[in-house]
């Protein structure tokens, strides 16, 4: 590793600390703009109980106090407890929310990059031929779809038409339809990123070259150009992951998965303050780290790239 | 005239003037002369090649078509968004006229039928408060368009005015301006624009009672302040670095020599030139704000009941979806058809406008 990407990545891993630190301290200030703090419901409690509530959230010390607390309670990962869900920390929540949506999302990204990856190939192999018409049109019209839309047509058709698949997540077979809600928009995003690289790639001279010499089409096919075709793809990793984690938060809804988009979304409409704070601040910073990771795994993968 | 063609030359190899090229054109000599075709301006050109591109004049053609629809259909349409039929002073709340199935009639209205009235259809029927539907998605996408357009225009201004000084003045403001923007586009934003629509639910609401406002409605209010807020960077990046490449120009130094301004060399030199990246990001700015319009609507952040949006209406209809199907398939296709057009114009504008980047 030379000292230029050394250099870039502890410029990308300053910027990741500010950014998440940033959002801790949005998150804190935004939420406690609240009219009667965040800890308080619409119901007006007597007085007695505000100042006892008080005490015991720490709200009566002043704001400056409450956010290093705050803070400090971030970095032993506690995020203090739910006001909505009594007895329950929000840590607790998260990180049982978060198992579920691991596995729901992490299948939907392994899917979109396998199939986008392969999809991608053949339209650029195919160019200009019906395969590469009918994935263009597919793809043009999937990209075009939020995943609310996707998630619910599927349950229309699958589900309530046909009913092939179960409508509850939490049954066998549940997470097929939201992984498949999931994946649709970046592998179609997939698809057309390496279909366009591979374009670019197959029209270079050192293709010709390795063909003229008599390489294998399959050969110089997968491992001179796809290897190179493959570097755009990477950049659109981290993205692909800030699409699916707030993806996420509707098509749980939709299907009723247990995961953690599905207590965001009822943190929301119960207006679980501490859950939301909770909750943005650790889907913010997966997304920020993966961004990260995504960045430096580009400029790994691609010396040529000018580090800025 | 044949006397002068005839002047002997004195010297073969002298400078003598031939006067033949003295004389008065002919008409056919001026013929050649006149521009058979008008000068070809950056923007007519770039349309020109537009036109050809057939894809992207149909996606025109049926915006401009929904454009009409949504600000004409609701002026001559016999009911209201809000309007629930089934509600009439002083009486009791007929009951008959929620959740009509497509093309039927309540009860009175049958009764009026009967007597030889008559009562425009409910082309997709009532929804369960017994408001007409089809005007709901009429409205509910006439909303979506109006936030795309308006979040468009705020990201247009803001990002070009940012993007235009930084570039412009480059050095130590452009690197102070541009870590500004490196910030705010690692955060992740939707999370950002979810709690802040929570937020500024809660906070504006007692603010703009009674006000103009108050009929916009916050989360209308909040989506537009989170976009000002977080949508502008990329505008601002690109224009940036399209300012930065065109400052290089002979022409600006040439501007700045006879004594022009900042703000005139780039109002006059600079925006002008990069019109076309400013132009197709604006574009495709249009369907990314319905997008997330739509979103929020449909996690219950967006417009505020009894206004609909498409993408509350996708929501409303997820609870009914057994026996309504078509009120989840009908904003569905609308939402689809919308960003659809936009996008597919946007690649075409792209490919019309910026020939570089044409793939």
């Amino acid at each position: 590793m030379d000292s230029k990407l050394a250099l870039y990545i502890v410029k990308r891993l300053t910027l990741a600390v500010v950014t998440i630190f940033l959002i801790i301290t949005i998150t804190f200030f935004v939420m406690h703009q609240v009219p009667g703090g965040p800890f308080l419901s619409e119901k007006a409690p007597s007085p007695a109980v505000t100042a006892a509530l008080e005490a015991k959230y720490g709200l009566d010390k002043p704001k400056s106090e409450q956010y290093t607390t705050y803070l400090k309670g971030i970095l032993k990962g506690d995020f203090g407890p739910s006001i909505k869900q009594r007895g329950r920390d929000v840590t607790t929540v998260i990180m049982k929310g978060f198992e579920v949506s691991m596995r729901l999302g992490g299948t939907a990204a392994v899917i979109a990059l396998t199939l986008g990856l392969i999809l991608g190939s053949l339209a650029a192999i195919f160019h200009n031929s019906i395969i590469d018409k009918i994935i263009m049109v597919v793809t043009t019209g999937l990209v075009a779809m939020p995943s609310f839309i996707v998630a619910t047509l599927l349950l229309l058709f699958f589900c309530v038409w046909l009913g092939i698949f179960p409508a509850n997540g939490n049954e066998p077979g549940g997470l097929i339809l939201p992984i498949i809600s999931l994946s649709l928009y970046p592998m179609s995003y997939t698809t057309r990123l390496t279909r366009s690289s591979m374009l670019d790639v197959l029209s270079q001279d050192y293709i010709r070259t390795a063909r003229a010499k008599g390489v294998k089409p399959s050969k110089v096919l997968f491992k001179h150009a796809l290897r190179n075709a493959v570097t755009p793809v990477v950049t659109y990793a981290g993205p692909m992951i800030a699409y699916i984690v707030t993806g996420s938060l509707v098509v749980e809804k939709i299907f009723a998965v247990p995961g953690l988009g599905k207590e965001f979304v009822s943190s929301i409409i119960n207006r679980d303050y501490t859950m939301i704070m909770g909750t943005t601040i650790f889907l913010g910073t997966l997304i920020i780290i993966m961004m990260l990771v995504s960045d430096i795994l580009y400029k790994v993968f691609d010396p040529r790239i000018e580090l800025g | 005239m044949n006397n002068i063609d005839k002047m002997p030359k004195k010297n073969p190899l002298g400078f003598q003037l031939n006067l033949k090229d003295f004389e008065k054109a002919t008409d056919e000599e001026k013929a050649q002369k006149v521009i058979m075709s008008e000068s070809m301006t950056f923007f007519r050109d770039g349309m020109r090649r537009l036109r050809k591109n057939r894809i992207a004049m149909t996606c025109l053609t049926v915006l401009i078509l929904i454009a009409l629809i949504v600000t004409l259909v609701p002026m001559v349409y016999p009911y209201t968004y809000e309007q629930q039929l089934g509600v009439e002073q002083g009486k009791r709340i007929d009951k008959t006229y929620n959740n009509l199935k497509p093309l039927e009639y309540g009860e009175t209205e049958l009764e009026r039928i009967a007597n030889g009235e008559n009562i425009f259809p409910h082309i997709f029927g009532t929804d369960s408060a017994g408001r007409d539907y089809g005007i709901r998605v009429i409205y509910g996408a006439r909303i979506s368009l109006l936030v795309g357009f308006f979040a468009a225009i705020i990201v247009l201004i803001i990002g070009v005015v940012y993007g235009s000084i930084s570039g412009y003045f480059g050095g130590k403001t452009d690197l102070f301006m541009m870590r500004i923007v490196d910030i705010i586009y690692s955060l992740p934003d939707m999370l950002i624009i979810i709690l802040l629509s929570v937020v500024l639910n809660e906070v504006l609401q007692p603010k703009i009672e009674g006000t103009a406002l108050a009929k916009v409605g916050t989360d209308m209010i909040s989506i537009f302040i989170v976009f000002g807020l977080l949508y502008w960077v990329s505008m601002a990046r690109l224009v940036r670095g399209q300012i930065l490449s065109i400052k290089q120009n002979e022409y600006i130094l040439a501007a700045k020599s006879v004594g022009s301004s900042p703000w005139r060399i780039i109002k006059k030199h600079l925006l002008p030139n990069s019109m076309s990246v400013i132009i197709i990001s604006t574009a495709l700015q249009i369907p990314s704000a319905i997008f997330t319009e739509s979103y929020l609507s449909f996690l219950g952040l967006g417009v505020s009941i009894p206004m609909p949006s498409l993408g509350s209406l996708a929501s409303d209809a997820l609870s009914g979806i057994y026996s309504y199907p078509y009120r989840l398939i009908i904003p569905a296709i609308a939402i689809w058809l919308i960003v659809l057009s936009f996008n597919l114009l946007g690649d075409g504008l792209r490919d019309a406008f910026d020939p570089k980047l044409k793939k």
